[in-house]
């Protein structure tokens, strides 16, 4: 489950980024986080891993309170939550395979096991057949579905996606989102941001909508 | 524990790995430090096998009290009696004329010269250890033992020995220092390769921390390859030590044979072998450990700009 509650986030010269924002999204479900560019929509996916710290208010992520975890208590939290970040943050020097395996190497996972984890969560978004490519052989909508499988290899119980289609053509884009409606029905809590209007009409699913920082729906 | 201990076999792994990527940049490291190190390990050398000659004088004052020639053994044992009697003496020790004979011609250079007198020539003789260490108190004592019956000469020893001690404090000391200096320049030096490191693994770090790995993970890597380099350096400043030493041993030895002396400067005990190895990679390990450290908070973002964060996190 995820909560906000009046949540603001204020950046140093008093700029407001979000104004006092609540919401819940219960264990399981889908929704959007819709808006214009500049509406708030990437600081309130920060908010939840503790990217960024709110100002005021609270952000309830599984029962904890995010923004008072220790610094040290980070990490545990990151590893329960599946990130997919808008530029991807993929390792370049490296094949699909070992971008996978990277959130693994500091799991207590045996070395048998996160390889064979590594190849399922490649294989459930269709790219275990390109395992040993270098990530920048591979088209941005095959780049964005390795982004996914790095984030769900840890079988997390919360995937977050900040604009995941937004270079991406149509039918990529809803690829992409058809990966994240199958992790859904499995009973990840799923939350996609986006601007892209016609893809959430596609998926009927709930909308969070932020207008110049506060939820307008 | 499995995992602990996997996730530092990948950590050592991963700094080999590194060093053998940049194998002439890793050299060159190691050769800057192991010239480094080297100055203060041989320093210390030195030292050590100066202090190895000088060993048989005593540091602590002593007081050589000759006896008369006509003096017998019986006469002899009542004043030792005397001077072990005298709460001013700690310790008083007959060396007998043939005993101080056979010292001198232990002495190298000595031996030809003791051979060819006639007849011994050295008296009986007690060495005195003075409770007290101060020259009045000595030199007060020298006096009263001078009027003693049978006593023919009375020598205070320790003062060349106590001034070359003092002498080799002061080495120490500027060795000491030179070292203090030079684990700081080591440090720095680490301190800056393993920036670059870590400057060329900016990705990978920055999204390992946001997908979960704790800063213990993303520090050990760099905590290795920091103490290899270290090590490495170690080890080069033995080897420049033991270059060194066997090219100034040459010089050395022809100096020596013609003292009729076999001296020969020696390399560092292997207790202090290893300990310089060790010393080395403990200050590469401490070079990384900042390095990784300060940019490790410099990539965290800085949440006490929210001023009004409830949490103050």
């Amino acid at each position: 489950m995820i909560s906000f509650s009046g949540v603001v986030k204020r950046y140093p010269g008093g700029q407001e980024g979000l104004k006092g924002v609540s919401f819940t999204i219960e264990a399981g479900e889908f929704a959007f986080v819709a808006g214009h560019s500049g509406a708030g929509k990437s600081t309130l996916l920060k908010l939840i891993p503790a990217i960024e710290r709110p100002s005021s208010g609270a952000v309830l992520v599984n029962g904890q309170h995010v923004g008072a975890l220790k610094r040290a208590a980070l990490p545990y939290l990151r590893r329960n939550l599946g990130l997919v970040f808008q530029d991807q943050k993929l390792l370049y020097d490296r094949s699909v395979y070992d971008n996978v395996l990277l959130p693994l190497a500091f799991s207590e996972l045996s070395g048998r096991e996160a390889a064979r984890r590594a190849r399922a969560a490649l294989e459930k978004v269709g790219l275990l057949a390109r395992e040993k490519a270098n990530p920048i052989q591979l088209s941005g909508g095959e780049q964005q579905r390795l982004a996914i499988a790095r984030a769900v290899v840890n079988r997390p119980s919360v995937l977050i996606a900040d604009e995941p289609t937004a270079n991406l053509d149509a039918g990529s884009a809803a690829a992409i989102l058809e990966i994240f409606a199958d992790f859904n029905k499995v009973g990840v809590t799923v939350l996609v941001a986006t601007h892209d209007e016609a893809l959430i009409g596609r998926f009927a699913r709930r909308v969070l909508r932020l207008a110049k920082g506060s939820l307008v729906e | 524990m499995k995992t602990w201990l996997r996730q530092h076999r990948q950590a050592i792994a991963a700094a080999f790995g590194k060093l053998a990527a940049q194998k002439s940049a890793a050299a060159l490291n190691a050769l800057v430090i192991g010239i480094a190190l080297s100055l203060p390990a041989g320093g210390y050398a030195l030292l050590s096998s100066l202090r190895n000659v000088t060993l048989g004088a005593a540091l602590e004052p002593r007081l050589s009290v000759f006896l008369r020639a006509e003096i017998r053994r019986p006469e002899a044992d009542a004043l030792g009696a005397r001077l072990k009697a005298d709460a001013r003496v700690s310790d008083a020790r007959f060396v007998s004329r043939e005993q101080a004979l056979k010292e001198l011609q232990a002495i190298e250079g000595l031996a030809e010269v003791v051979g060819a007198l006639s007849r011994n020539p050295l008296p009986d003789a007690f060495v005195l250890r003075p409770k007290a260490a101060d020259s009045a108190a000595l030199e007060a004592l020298a006096a009263q033992l001078r009027a003693m019956p049978g006593v023919a000469h009375v020598q205070v020893d320790s003062a060349w020995a106590r001034r070359l001690g003092a002498l080799a404090g002061t080495a120490r000391l500027a060795i000491a220092l030179l070292a203090a200096l030079l684990a700081f320049g080591l440090v720095a030096i680490t301190f800056n390769t393993i920036r670059l490191q870590v400057l060329t693994q900016r990705a990978e770090i920055e999204i390992s921390k946001l997908i979960g790995a704790t800063d213990a993970f993303i520090r050990r890597p760099f905590f290795y390859l920091g103490a290899l380099q270290g090590l490495a350096g170690g080890l080069v400043a033995l080897a420049i030590l033991g270059a060194s030493l066997a090219a100034l041993n040459i010089g050395v030895s022809e100096l020596a044979s013609s003292y009729g002396s076999s001296f020969r400067l020696g390399f560092l005990e292997s207790g202090d072998a290893l300990a310089v190895v060790l010393f080395s990679a403990a200050l590469g390990w401490f070079g990384a450990f900042l390095s990784v450290s300060k940019y490790l908070l410099e990539i965290e973002p800085k949440y006490g700009s929210c001023e009004d964060n409830p949490w103050g996190t």
